[in-house]
């Protein structure tokens, strides 16, 4: 086999870095010069700069012509295989789902993008309606009291919550210096607490995937400021015992966060404040349809108890009843301040808000329900291929992901799951394997959302059995690949990992290198 | 019919014969068998309080539109507004390349199906890197305040030192930014700015540097305006006391302001909205850290770094820098964290890089320093202001002071509002020193007519006509 026969190829134009492209004197754009009025008066004002403080050179800019600016840049974009190119099921714990255009309309008006976000209230009630109502519909979907959108991401979320935990306890005059989490909740889940001062303790999983309550219990103490856990975790499974963990750390004085990033197959269906948290927080990128823009902007929805509501970042939407008016409530007592400029991702939740819209309660039922229906069925066919396991939760079934383990396929063939991640992309996918560690072996995490069809589902499947037969038949051809996608195969990773190889711009790969890649050590 | 039923256009799978052939492929009688694990106690069984869908797109657009018709943006009236965050023109390839599907919707792909999104932000770093004159530049961050304090905790993990000191002058969010991030181990410590200037107040840095101190923090131009002339002194101070300089940019300033590295600053960080990014509500927000390529530095960025690879076909390939480094990889034992940023932003200040060139960027910082110049200077003349009212030289953002006009700031702002003028931001909260003073911004956008018409409406709510 070449591994050619794929059917598919992606784009490849061997599109030249940007730097390669200069032509002297070419102009992209042209920028609006001073009036003669202005300069005539004014003289010149750039003299006054203080010599010091004045850019001598002019940057090493590529000088290009407005077409090839933007020939590079369409090039480049298709060479990038953006969700709504593929089945995007591979990216699990990302919720791959569609990103409906027509809120894009409503991002790229000017009466949203030309808003500056200190113009006085009254020219602002549009934008500020529309935060306030998805802070209600928030609150409704978990539970919760209070929404605040200002975190820019779920790990940003994550943060904010251990910075309200570290308020809180301070506001109590207690001393709590630990956080516990599970070794399948998000790794931002351990990091952040972390950078907050607190020690993190990690509660494993047993062999079947659930962590126990008498994990729990053996960590949980005086010393436990919060809880952080991610439900359903990583491998799709919901804990069945998550209310009595929350119980336990309640009893122990902790508070409990429940990281939410991805709600997709519980909305409406279950929620935080059933299960006894304090606090979560949902991705706007991942459950509720934002675009993910190639990692970001996203927008990390954090919402808490009456209780814990004034700790929030400031300042949140409110509606004066009198004067139907919105505004911005600085007024927290217990307030952290601010984790991001202003109000948080703003088109994250213009685009959340006319998601919602268009699915009302039932629909967002549905796209729960759908979406687990979805995994389950590609769990189903997932396992009829050889060499392919689900590992724990034996007998039940899952909720929207699965994290699948090829240890067999990688055992029988030598080919491990990197090789295949490589070999999808002939195919036209996505493949992502499992945050780190990797304590299911050879992982794959697959997460088929509702946005699917049964049809795009059964062609994922295929892939995989295809990629299998494959490693089977020829496991060499399957670690040589991609051979169909914009590059081939990748040198070795001492070009990323030495610091003498390493280059993270062109003016440094132009200092380490001449031609294509020969070191000018020596030089 | 039930709603049950509906066919939701973007539910593929709500067909009900399908839905049957699923669960009879997997086995099941209905979806409610697949929540088996979620304990019967949990489950929600109310309704949600949430609004019907639109079952059309056309109703949904209506709504919204109705919604968004109630802002009146800054393209509709004269704006003067910044702080930070301002009107610029953006190109319109900016917007074309950062709606593309494949930019919008890709995530977290891989090397190869996703080369392009590798290369466009390795070019990014590439250009912005020229721009501020240093070998290494983070994909993006949350935005320039998550930058600066990500800087200001990397500052303290190279010199092994928990104190920084920051100016009273910050943006005061971006300080609360800061002292939240920063919190609990380490110490953030104020420096006073002298009130005349607008720049650090050298005697009191001075008293406050110590070998304790970590880093020195700065905003070249300052979130007052002013450029910080004495930068060159400050990093000298902080220098002699084994601290690092961390210098906070706008990027649209460097075609005409010196880079920070040039007066020595070790890390340098910034907002990148200027470059070609709508201000969306302050929505559009994208930091940067950028750094000498030293791997004692290099270690310590929580950020993603890309990478320029070879590959077995003689291509450009692309990959991760240091991934030890970051939570991704090591979890608690890793260096802050990181998550979704602002990658999309950073595609985006590529192409406005790209398109400008080293022309472009030195016009638009020219254009934006002598539109502002006139503003402030024409704005002095009328009787009772005091403009620009700090005296260092300052680029685009300028303060007017009020106090022997008879006006405070709010009345001024107000009735510029009713003649259709955005104002300046109201200072006389955060900086009461400064007494009834505004903060105006001016740009590349404004015309000599948009600035006349301010001046003229000032005048006039100044002689009470």
């Amino acid at each position: 086999m070449s591994g050619k026969e794929t059917g598919f190829h992606q784009a490849c134009w061997n599109e030249p870095v940007v730097y390669a492209l200069t032509s002297p004197g070419e102009r992209g754009i042209l920028i609006p010069s001073t009036e003669d009025g202005i300069k005539n008066r004014m003289g010149d004002v750039i003299s006054r700069i203080p010599d010091a403080m004045r850019r001598k050179s002019a940057a090493n800019l590529p000088e290009m012509g407005q077409s090839r600016v933007l020939q590079h840049y369409l090039r480049l974009a298709q060479e990038t295989l953006g969700r709504d190119l593929n089945i995007d099921v591979g990216q699990g714990t990302c919720t791959m789902k569609y990103n409906p255009p027509i809120n894009e309309a409503f991002v790229t008006t000017p009466k949203l993008a030309d808003l500056h976000p200190l113009q006085d209230e009254r020219t602002v009630q549009g934008v500020l309606e529309i935060v306030y109502r998805l802070d209600q519909f928030m609150r409704e979907i978990s539970g919760l009291e209070q929404f605040s959108f200002q975190p820019g991401g779920g790990s940003h979320a994550i943060y904010t919550m251990a910075t309200m935990v570290r308020a809180y306890f301070e506001e109590k005059g207690e001393e709590r210096d630990e956080i516990v989490t599970t070794l399948f909740s998000h790794p931002s889940d351990a990091a952040a607490p972390r950078l907050k001062g607190y020690k993190v303790i990690i509660v494993p999983a047993d062999e079947d995937g659930f962590v126990k309550l008498s994990s729990l219990e053996e960590v949980v103490s005086q010393r436990t400021a919060a809880l952080f856990i991610t439900n359903p975790e990583d491998t799709g499974i919901f804990n069945p015992h998550i209310k009595e963990f929350t119980d336990l750390v309640h009893a122990a004085g902790g508070l409990c966060g429940y990281d939410q990033a991805n709600a997709n197959g519980i909305l409406g269906i279950t929620r935080a404040k059933e299960a006894g948290f304090d606090m979560s927080f949902f991705n706007l990128h991942k459950t509720f349809a934002s675009p993910h823009g190639c990692g970001g902007p996203g927008s990390g929805a954090i919402g808490v108890t009456k209780e814990l509501a004034s700790f929030l970042p400031v300042p949140l939407i409110d509606r004066n009843e009198g004067s139907g008016r919105y505004f911005l409530n600085y007024d927290l007592v217990h307030s952290i301040g601010k984790v991001k400029d202003y109000y948080g991702v703003i088109p994250a939740v213009v685009r959340a808000y006319a998601w919602i819209m268009s699915l009302g309660a039932e629909g967002l039922r549905q796209v729960a329900r759908v979406a687990v229906l979805n995994n389950n069925y590609l769990l189903h066919k997932m396992l009829k291929i050889k060499g392919v396991d689900a590992p724990f939760a034996p007998g039940k079934h899952r909720l929207e992901q699965v994290r699948y383990s090829w240890e067999e396929l990688t055992r029988d063939t030598g080919v491990v799951t990197t090789d295949i991640q490589r070999r999808v992309a002939d195919y036209g996918g996505h493949y992502w394997m499992s945050h780190e560690p990797w304590v299911v072996p050879q992982p794959v995490t697959l997460e088929p959302t509702e946005s699917y069809s049964k049809t795009e589902l059964d062609k994922y499947a295929s892939i995989m059995e295809r990629i299998s037969k494959e490693a089977y038949d020829d496991p060499e051809m399957v670690k040589g690949s991609p051979y169909n996608s914009t590059i081939g195969k990748m040198a070795d990773h001492s070009y990323l990992d030495d610091p003498k190889k390493w280059a993270i711009t062109w003016r440094a790969y132009k200092r380490k290198y001449r031609g294509y890649f020969e070191p000018r050590s020596g030089d | 019919m039930n709603k049950d039923q509906i066919v939701h256009p973007y539910i593929p799978n709500t067909v009900p014969q399908v839905q049957e052939e699923m669960l009879a492929a997997i086995g099941a009688k209905s979806i409610d068998e697949l929540y088996e694990l979620i304990p019967d106690d949990l489950l929600f069984k109310g309704k949600l309080e949430i609004p019907d869908g639109y079952q059309d797109e056309y109703s949904l657009r209506r709504h919204m539109n109705e919604l968004l018709a109630k802002n009146v943006p800054t393209s509709e009236r004269l704006s003067f507004l910044g702080g930070g965050c301002s009107p610029h023109y953006v190109p319109a390839i900016c917007d074309v390349i950062n709606s593309r599907s494949e930019f919008l919707t890709a995530y977290a792909g891989e090397p190869y199906e996703d080369h392009g999104r590798f290369q466009a932000l390795f070019e990014y770093a590439s250009m912005l890197g020229e721009l501020i004159d240093m070998d290494v530049v983070s994909v993006p961050t949350y935005d320039g305040s998550q930058a600066a304090a990500s800087a200001l905790r990397m500052a303290c993990r190279i010199t092994k030192r928990s104190t920084v000191i920051i100016p009273r002058s910050l943006n005061p969010d971006r300080a609360s930014i800061i002292r939240n991030y920063c919190y609990p181990q380490i110490d953030v410590v104020m420096v006073d700015y002298d009130k005349r200037s607008g720049l650090v107040d050298m005697e009191d840095l001075k008293s406050k540097m110590s070998e304790r101190v970590a880093g020195v923090y700065l905003d070249n131009p300052s979130f007052l305006g002013v450029i910080e002339t004495s930068a060159q002194e400050i990093v000298d101070l902080a220098h002699e006391q084994g601290a690092l300089c961390v210098v906070g940019v706008d990027p649209i300033s460097l075609g005409v302001l010196a880079p920070p590295s040039q007066y020595g600053a070790d890390l340098v960080c910034g907002e990148l909205q200027s470059l070609g990014i709508h201000m969306y509500y302050g929505g559009g927000r994208g930091g940067f850290i950028a750094s000498a390529d030293e791997q004692r530095i290099v270690s310590e960025f929580p950020t993603r770094l890309f990478g320029i690879v070879p590959t077995v076909d003689h291509a450009w390939g692309f990959g991760d820098v240091a991934w030890e480094r970051t939570s991704f990889a090591s979890r608690e034992d890793s260096k802050e964290y990181v998550g979704t940023m602002a990658a999309l932003w950073g595609i985006t200040a590529g192409v406005y890089l790209a398109l400008l060139g080293p022309q472009g960027m030195e016009d638009v910082g020219c254009t934006i320093m002598e539109r502002s110049a006139y503003a402030a200077t024409e704005l002095g003349k009328i009787e009772g202001l005091s403009s620009p009212a700090l005296a260092a030289p300052f680029f685009q953002e300028f303060v007017v002071n009020l106090d022997g006009s008879g006006k405070t700031a709010r009345q001024m702002n107000d009735a510029l509002l009713e003649m259709g003028i955005y104002g300046g931001i109201d200072l006389s909260r955060d900086f009461p020193e400064l007494g009834e003073s505004l903060l105006l911004s001016v740009t590349e956008v404004h015309t000599k007519e948009d600035i006349d018409r301010l001046v003229g409406s000032v005048r006039q709510v100044v002689e009470g006509r």
